[in-house]
């Protein structure tokens, strides 16, 4: 049992290290930079060197553009790059998600045309899944598209789409017929962001930001050849998105026992039994997420299929960074309202977090959808009554 | 990175697991439950000590079979899962750790082989009343190379044929090794929620004994010690907690109520999950405690405590909702539910509860941030 990287990864390290060295400003403390608004430009400049240098989507094979290198690799160089002030954040759900997706389900005109000009962080995408009425039940949704020639006409809307403002594609999932069960109904469309009746509006959210937005179609066209896969085969292609996906999400967002603790030390609480108490779960929880990835990566570098225990990650992070923030605020008392920089402690990162926490809890699969994952997948339990199952969707 | 066992550690589980489950399953555990007279199982200790696991983690030079601290923590676990009726941790992660840290060399050659061949059944004895175990609360006393005073409850005290004894020597503490069928020892069995691991009160009325380590130097050795028996204790609680996450599974998925099995309901089904996810933070706390006993890492105290915190939670958690899953079976003394309840708190209260763990914890972490 040790924590060594082996030569070979060892080696791979160092090279990304240097890589990264030569291009990036290592990040500063704990402190979350602000964006500012050169941000996109950056991400995008940062991705291009990046893929010049061989070092987008480590595990892609090399006819695509990527390094064909291993899963073990990839892990790597997302330790690496975190530790520098990486500009990342655009094109983690088209890289992440979509493209391989488009890899999966497209023509060899589609890879031809898109994956290049992805990797090269030229063209950003954007996931278009859920829907006012479609959240944990995604495969309800609503987005109509009808045939019409040799195109398609889309009609509907979309909600909590990441990015969906600067994208220039995403991938759509619609339904294309309601007259049989639900998840037999939909088709997946590669579609043009930038083209005539693709609304976008920005969500003002509980936490005050605008990240996320609404999508709404008016009589979109998308032709036939931007389909991927069958008609009505859109959620098995939806399956593969977030399958990935669920790859995609992890890292530590936000303050935890550390920030706490020295927060803690400065106000002079060390010497509060109780939050002594909370301070120890708060370690043993950290410690579990961080080191259950290291089960996760040992598998993956003896080349093996990591198991289960990975799922556990975002309900342990979501909760964990919750009620950090809220015995934080908790501590300063009437004082912990105070969302102003210059005077709140720690910048006031425990009050942003706070308000981010109920979003990070429900974003990616909420707490009680992963724990169905969890009681079905790994577990073997049966699935939850579905009365939906095998009745037209235009009966509901 | 290679945080897991190796392969030859994780053949020792096997083999471990397959001689448990034919030689000490439940119906051995409840002879020991059910028969006020067994203080332990007597057919079970005996093949255990012909395995030789009692010497796994003891050097060759005394008698051990020099595997070391990891053998030790798969064992650990497996006689967790099998909620094995012996005094096996008293002996090997308490007592044989203690000879090992602090004894002298003379001590290590008389003490140690016997362990290891089962002639001697160590235990610890520090309690004497209710409360946490620190200097306020020890009145036993060394003086002139004998001890008088009380310790209770002491595991295994009743099996025993040897303690060490945190005890009081002048302003201070020390830790003393005392023989408990010689002369000024008195025993009585006690009634604990956890009968198939017997407990005594202890009484010393001149009892000849020997220091272990160094005058005064009691509190420090006996934190030393705990922390080393710590990991291993939490990879007996994960045992068990992995047990009582696989029969709730089990009886989840058989029993039938409002048509179909219950673990077809999210209440269950979250319940499940949950203890899925406690475990598993226990598994990787408990993997960090192992490289940190087998390493002699300064991170030792933190990953103990660490190790501890997550196994006695993820025990207590499965141990009590397991029952809750079993409904009304679950509350019968046929069905095996409370043999793991019983167990999980004997085993997160002995070497002090999670409260005096996550204290431990904290000043760890202090003590490394300064």
């Amino acid at each position: 049992m040790d924590f060594q990287d082996s030569p070979e990864e060892a080696e791979f390290r160092a090279e990304a290290n240097a890589f990264l060295s030569k291009h990036l400003q290592p990040k500063d403390g704990n402190s979350i930079r602000e964006r500012g608004d050169d941000y996109l430009q950056r991400a995008k400049d940062w991705q291009k060197v990046k893929a010049e240098g061989g070092f987008a989507q480590i595990t892609w094979p090399k006819e695509i553009g990527g390094r064909g290198g291993s899963p073990m690799q990839q892990v790597i160089w997302n330790q690496e790059e975190s530790q520098f002030d990486a500009p990342t954040g655009p094109f983690a759900i088209g890289l992440g998600m979509c493209v391989p997706t488009v890899i999966a389900f497209g023509s060899d005109e589609h890879k031809k045309r898109f994956v290049g000009p992805a990797l090269l962080g030229e063209e950003i995408w954007c996931q278009l899944f859920s829907e006012p009425s479609a959240g944990s039940d995604v495969a309800g949704l609503k987005t109509k598209a009808v045939k019409d020639g040799d195109d398609w006409v889309i009609n509907g809307q979309k909600v909590w789409t990441t990015g969906a403002q600067f994208s220039d594609y995403g991938i759509v999932l619609t339904r294309t017929d309601p007259d049989v069960p639900k998840h037999k109904g939909l088709t997946m469309f590669i579609i043009d962001m930038k083209q005539e009746g693709v609304e976008v509006r920005p969500i003002h959210q509980a936490s005050g930001g605008r990240e996320f937005n609404e999508v709404y179609f008016t009589d979109v066209r998308i032709p036939d050849s931007d389909r991927l896969g069958d008609p009505g085969m859109g959620w098995k292609v939806a399956l593969v998105t977030l399958m990935n996906e669920r790859l995609a999400v992890g890292g530590s967002p936000g303050p935890d026992w550390k920030e706490i603790m020295d927060y803690a030390r400065d106000a002079g609480s060390m010497g509060d039994a109780a939050f002594r108490q909370k301070l120890a779960d708060w370690y043993v929880a950290a410690q579990g997420y961080k080191l259950t990835k290291f089960r996760t990566q040992t598998a993956l570098s003896k080349g093996e299929t990591p198991g289960p225990e990975n799922s556990i990650g975002k309900i342990i992070t979501a909760n964990h960074l919750q009620d950090i923030c809220n015995s934080a605020i908790e501590m300063q008392d009437h004082y912990g309202l105070i969302t102003d920089k210059d005077k709140a402690p720690a910048e006031a990162i425990f009050q942003q977090s706070f308000m981010w926490a109920p979003g990070l809890r429900i974003a990616g699969g909420t707490d009680e959808i992963l724990k169905n994952i969890i009681a079905e997948r790994v577990l073997g339990l049966p699935q939850d009554v579905r009365v939906d199952k095998d009745k037209p969707f235009s009966a509901f | 990175m290679n945080f897991d066992f190796s392969d030859d550690q994780k053949f020792l589980r096997e083999e471990a697991r397959k001689f448990l489950s034919a030689q000490c399953t439940t119906k051995e555990v409840r002879e020991v439950l059910d028969d006020e007279e067994m203080s332990h199982h007597a057919g079970v200790w005996q093949k255990i000590v012909e395995m030789g696991w009692l010497g796994a983690a003891i050097p060759e030079e005394y008698g051990g079979l020099g595997l070391g601290m990891l053998e030790m923590c798969v064992i650990a676990e497996e006689l967790g899962r099998a909620l094995a009726p012996v005094p096996f941790g008293s002996s090997a992660f308490f007592f044989a750790e203690a000879i090992k840290l602090a004894g002298s060399e003379e001590q290590k050659k008389t003490l140690l082989p016997g362990v290891a061949d089962g002639s001697i059944v160590g235990c610890i004895a520090a309690s004497e009343g209710p409360g946490v175990v620190d200097t306020g609360h020890i009145n036993a006393t060394f003086k002139d190379g004998a001890i008088s005073g009380a310790k209770v409850p002491v595991t295994d005290g009743d099996i025993a044929t040897h303690a060490v004894v945190l005890v009081k020597e002048g302003s201070g503490q020390s830790l003393v090794v005392v023989e408990l069928n010689g002369d000024g020892v008195a025993r009585n069995s006690l009634g604990t929620i956890e009968p198939t691991r017997s407990h005594a009160e202890i009484k010393f009325d001149g009892a000849k004994a020997e220091r272990l380590g160094d005058a005064g130097q009691g509190m420090p050795l006996y934190d030393q010690i705990l922390n080393r028996a710590a990991v291993l204790l939490a990879f007996e609680q994960l045992g068990g907690a992995s047990v009582c996450l696989d029969m709730a599974n089990d009886y989840a998925k058989e029993r039938v109520a409002f048509g179909r099995p219950i673990g077809g309901n999210q209440a269950i089904k979250h319940k499940l999950a949950d203890m899925y996810v406690k475990n598993e933070v226990a598994r990787s706390n408990c993997y960090y405690g192992a490289w940190a006993l087998s390493t002699d890492a300064s991170e030792l105290p933190e990953a103990a405590a660490a190790a501890r915190v997550a196994a006695s939670e993820a025990y207590w958690f499965a141990s009590k909702e397991n029952i809750q899953t079993h409904g009304g079976m679950g509350f019968t003394w046929e069905v095996d539910c409370h043999l793991y309840y019983r167990r999980a708190k004997l085993l997160a209260v002995q070497a002090g509860g999670p409260a005096v763990w996550k204290e431990k914890l904290v000043s760890a972490l202090e003590a490394k941030n300064d």
